[in-house]
């Protein structure tokens, strides 16, 4: 189906229909095959047990960074391309990825507490993902301030292309600087350098929370699609009233 | 399951995803219950989208 035939809304919402509970239960299966297989896994020979919190963190953090940037492609279609369903992905995505975002920084917070000694420190890694953090906070703030959907879309769209300055800093700030967070461990050229089983667990976890949010993000836009149905009916009721 | 000496962190952090989670899973759910009774409500009062009028002659 070509892209354009999603603007129709009509044919969006009835593939929303399907899909979402499709995704939704891939995304049980996954997490409790991931989360089984994680717990069964051995604990790491340096952090001991504290690797399990790996399989939140790390797919959090995937998935904080691949929302962005599919919001960025969004804002693209919305300023360039005047998708009529960009604006709807992006304001359904942001709330989305504000909380994997927290989840990642809540969840590092946690593991860095006994591997680190502190709950928080000023590395780059860290810093550069409370920017994304803060990042998602701005746009939401701007689609909430603006009450004509198509004018806080277009000011949401220019601030998160502004941001995705910060999406390759987060990934190759352990690579330019020296931070205490580990470098990358999964996606790198030589290969992974985790050892297969906590490799696999990690994986069917980050399938089974890719597969949540894909549900999260179809259902979000669904509510959006019928949230300006309703703004359009109660404008168009109050007009013929007059 | 002995999670050793760290446990505390290890469930916290499970702990904290899971509210995280449960909670936009049930604000998108509360909306889209929100946006169907707006819908409902105003299709109650007649107040219906040119496609269904000329659908329902209205």
């Amino acid at each position: 189906m070509p892209l354009i035939d999603l603007a129709n809304p009509h044919r969006f919402l009835a593939l929303a229909r399907w899909l979402v509970p499709v995704f939704a239960l891939l995304a049980a299966v996954l997490l409790v095959a991931g989360f089984a297989l994680g717990f069964r896994a051995p604990p790491d020979y340096q952090q001991g047990d504290t690797v399990r919190i790996m399989y939140v963190h790390v797919p959090a953090a995937w998935l904080a960074l691949g929302i962005y940037v599919m919001l960025a492609v969004a804002a693209l279609g919305t300023l360039v391309w005047r998708h009529p369903l960009a604006d709807v992905a992006a304001k359904a995505a942001a709330p989305i990825g504000a909380v994997f975002c927290l989840i990642c920084l809540v969840t590092g917070a946690l593991w860095g507490r006994p591997m680190w000694g502190a709950y928080w420190v000023w590395d780059a890694r860290l810093t550069s993902m409370l920017v994304l953090f803060l990042l998602y906070l701005g746009i939401l703030a701007l689609w909430r301030a603006i009450e004509d959907p198509g004018t806080a879309g277009r000011a949401a769209a220019v601030l998160a292309l502004v941001g995705v300055v910060n999406v390759p800093i987060v990934k190759f700030s352990v690579d330019w600087w020296n931070t205490l967070h580990q470098p990358a461990a999964v996606f790198r050229l030589d290969g992974p350098a985790i050892h297969p089983s906590l490799l696999w667990p990690l994986l069917t976890c980050a399938l089974g929370f890719l597969a949540l949010v894909l549900a999260l993000h179809l259902a979000a836009m669904r509510n959006e699609i019928l949230r300006r149905r309703v703004r359009t009916l109660r404008l168009l009721a109050t007009a013929e009233a007059r | 399951m002995n999670l050793g000496p760290h446990a505390t962190f290890i469930l916290a952090a499970y702990g904290a995803a899971a509210l995280a989670l449960l909670s936009l899973v049930l604000w998108v759910w509360i909306d889209y219950r929100a946006q169907r009774r707006a819908l409902d409500a105003l299709d109650a009062q007649g107040i219906t989208r040119r496609s269904a009028r000329a659908e329902t002659g209205r």
